[in-house]
């Protein structure tokens, strides 16, 4: 029998009754422990899903709702704008995600070489992270113009073309990939903690038997921190389908354009090329008030976040379990 | 069974109370006799966008100029309000009784859904008469009928010259009078590249977006019955063969690199007004910050030339401004309209609120009106907010969809010439914009 499991003995009807209450007053206690989460799991999860996959096959503009059947599925097909901005969401997902991750392992593992000044060096790459992302993209934005920025001032002088990020719809997104590496504070941090918690006995038994710097990395260092990398993978495919602030910010800087009446701006600038899934699912929703179809968008994200977060996952799992083995 | 009972009628209920909810959510209704009568004493919420303190200052002389109208109306200022709040605290149920917004684009889908009362019982119990209004005004305060707005405040488009880099040339008053005058004054540097704009064509040019410069070639933005005019109405293609032919001159890489080397629209690098390009198509406002940022230049205005075959509708330009109105749930709406009503027909109110701000009052009488105290130039666009020929973009419940779609038709396919076919291109244009207003239930 399993520890902690009721032993209930027949002993006829009465004794059964007994076991059954006795049953329902465990149910109930376990439920009424639970419910501070039950309650937050329904109205903060549960709910709005529910009501988001509701107002997905209605046309509801905040003030009345009509049902309209699959009309928002249909219109997503040849919604050219929303597939634009799933492309350019992916594209940040496999491209700015792994580099961060990387650049935080890189820097935090070069955080664990350096002998002098650790506090300082760790103090000046965590720094970025904390500026407001309003405030970081207008500044990388103004620094990075090719007619009034610093950056540009320099290189022009030292005869190095630097690209036009920001206005070139090419160099756009890798723009937005070095404003998020120049924030990567916090992946570094973790990093810098897993790296710091492998045991250093593991690295001295390999290096007896011969392993170089490499084969060490491989094989202790990369299994033993694979659940923060799986961790800061995740996150950051997360965090990357909410990517708003900073295109918003960066298209609507670049652009030198400024909102007044009768001047419609459409995010994306230049070119759709910085046009992501949540800009396009605000724009939809309180921009031209489509809240049923700015629906169908959340769903689609949360569907893309659902199949990535479970292949990391698997992918993660495999990996530790092979390097377990 | 029993629990599939229970299960079934917990979802019957939860069903009927999201039912209930949705219909509480939605309900509503607008009476002109609905909560206290004007004359009750009474204290009324009037959200506005305005937050600087000389902006919020002239509001606050407008509004004493109301109390001595009305003095058992008490009114309570609230700064800094945006169409999402606004939205927000209709829906809530608990809304001010007076909204204002700086844009027009939610116009059609707040008289479309009833989110602003419909004004017209007001109107006629007011006797207003809405003929001191010009045409294009009362057209973007109103969606298929339902007029839930009125203008406050103005802003018109016109030319703007520097008077040095013209050379003692005239305003231009046609397109190609604007096009052979944009190619004399320009100044290029030895490899091409543009050192002084005649006049920069592109709609990536600050104000020189196409719902500023399209109507000037007369277009009609929507049919009659509201659907996608782009393929319809040939004026659109004079606009774009313009348009890229200016672009062409320059020839487009130039154009981008001269778009790339400017700051910001407000600030005090502003090409005009460093003297970058010798004309600018811009708004009212920019007098103000010529006054204030480069006081030392020589500068004219003008109205916004027209197409050579619109010679006659000369004097006119794009106009567009603030709306105020009462939104539904508002508890004392009769107060609300009578606010609402002063400050938008009071000429008074409206000077002192042009002269702090620099805007166009919005009535016609106001614009005559010997207590305004703006700049010379100023006078341009008071002529063009009244000329019958001026127009607007009128709303559509999408936020005025169609002509960000038209601009970035312009801007991303137009301009760096992808498009072989305008036609075609036009007519997708038109079944994108149709399809993204039957979303949108217009």
């Amino acid at each position: 029998m399993a520890p902690g499991s009721l032993r209930v003995p027949f002993t006829g009807t009465r004794t059964g009754t007994a076991a059954a209450r006795a049953r329902r007053r465990r149910r109930l206690r376990v439920l009424a422990f639970l419910s501070p989460w039950l309650v937050g799991f329904a109205l903060f999860f549960a709910y709005p899903l529910a009501a988001t996959v509701y107002f997905s096959f209605t046309r509801y503009n905040l003030f009345t709702l009509e049902y309209i059947g699959l009309d928002n599925y249909k219109y997503l097909l040849h919604d050219g704008e929303a597939w634009t901005s799933m492309r350019n969401t992916l594209w940040l997902i496999v491209v700015l995600v792994p580099l961060k991750v990387l650049f935080g392992l890189g820097t935090a593992q070069l955080m664990t070489k350096v002998k002098r000044g650790g506090g300082l060096l760790r103090s000046v790459l965590y720094v970025p992270y904390l500026i407001p992302p309003v405030s970081a993209t207008v500044a990388f934005v103004f620094l990075m113009n090719p007619g009034t920025g610093p950056f540009h001032t320099i290189t022009d002088r030292l005869g190095i073309p630097l690209p036009d990020f920001f206005n070139d719809a090419p160099w756009a997104k890798p723009g937005l990939t070095l404003l998020a590496l120049w924030a990567v504070g916090d992946v570094m941090i973790i990093m810098l903690a897993a790296l710091l918690n492998v045991p250093q006995s593991l690295y001295e038994a390999a290096a007896i038997d011969g392993a170089g710097a490499w084969s060490r990395f491989r094989h202790i260092t990369l299994p033993t921190i694979s659940p923060v990398l799986a961790f800061s993978a995740v996150t950051g495919v997360i965090e990357t389908l909410q990517y708003f602030t900073q295109p918003m910010v960066a298209g609507k800087v670049a652009s030198g354009r400024a909102d007044l009446p009768g001047t419609q701006y459409s995010p994306g600038y230049p070119d759709g090329s910085t046009l992501t899934l949540p800009q396009w699912l605000y724009d939809q929703g309180f921009r031209q008030f489509n809240m049923g179809y700015a629906c169908v968008l959340a769903l689609v994200m949360f569907a893309i976040a659902m199949v990535f977060t479970l292949f990391l996952l698997r992918q993660f799992r495999a990996f530790a379990g092979e390097e377990a083995s | 069974m029993a629990t599939i009972i229970s299960t079934r009628r917990l979802v019957a209920a939860l069903t009927a109370a999201g039912l209930g909810l949705t219909a509480a959510c939605t309900a509503g209704g607008d009476k002109t006799d609905d909560g206290p009568k004007a004359d009750e004493k009474q204290t009324i919420q009037v959200w506005h966008g305005w937050n600087a303190p000389h902006e919020v200052k002239a509001f606050q002389d407008a509004v004493a100029g109301f109390n001595k109208e009305h003095p058992n109306i008490t009114v309570k200022l609230v700064g800094g309000q945006t169409d999402d709040r606004i939205t927000n605290a209709i829906r809530g149920g608990n809304p001010p009784d007076v909204v204002s917004s700086f844009t027009t684009d939610s116009v059609g889908q707040w008289c479309q859904s009833g989110a602003w009362q419909n004004l017209s019982p007001y109107i006629t119990k007011s006797k207003l008469d809405l003929n001191q209004f010009p045409a294009a005004v009362r057209k973007y305060t109103e969606y298929k009928g339902v007029r839930c707005a009125m203008p406050l405040l103005a802003d018109a488009y016109g030319l703007y010259y520097n008077k040095k880099l013209m050379k003692g040339e005239q305003p231009p008053k046609t397109m190609s009078e604007l096009t052979a005058l944009a190619k004399k004054l320009t100044v290029r540097d030895p490899d091409g590249t543009i050192k002084v704009a005649g006049f920069m064509p592109s709609a990536q040019y600050y104000e020189h977006q196409v719902q500023h410069l399209a109507p000037q070639f007369g277009v009609k933005w929507l049919t009659d019955d509201g659907k996608a005019n782009f393929a319809g109405d040939p004026q659109f293609q004079a606009y774009l063969k313009w348009n890229k032919e200016l672009i062409d001159w320059y020839g487009y890489k130039n154009v981008k690199k001269f778009l790339r080397s400017l700051g910001q629209e407000f600030e005090s690098s502003n090409p005009f007004q460093k003297g970058k390009v010798a004309m600018a198509i811009d708004g009212e406002w920019r007098t103000k910050f010529i006054q204030q940022e480069a006081s030392s230049l020589d500068y004219g205005t003008a109205p916004a030339p027209v197409s050579d075959d619109r010679a006659s509708s000369y004097g006119g330009g794009f106009v567009t401004g603030t709306v105020i109105g009462v939104p539904r749930g508002a508890k004392h709406a009769q107060a609300g309209w009578e606010f609402v009503q002063y400050l938008t027909t009071n000429t008074e109110a409206l000077v002192t609120f042009a002269n702090a701000l620099g805007n166009v009052p919005s009535t016609i009488p106001s614009l005559s009106s010997t207590k305004l105290t703006l700049p010379p130039q100023f006078r341009t666009f008071l002529d063009v907010f009244k000329n019958p020929a001026s127009s607007t973009t009128p709303p559509t419940p999408n936020g005025n969809d169609y002509v960000v779609r038209f601009q970035k038709f312009v801007q991303e396919e137009w301009e760096p010439g992808k498009v072989g076919d305008p036609g075609a291109a036009l007519k997708k244009l038109d079944g994108d914009v149709d399809g993204a207003l039957k979303l949108a239930g217009g």
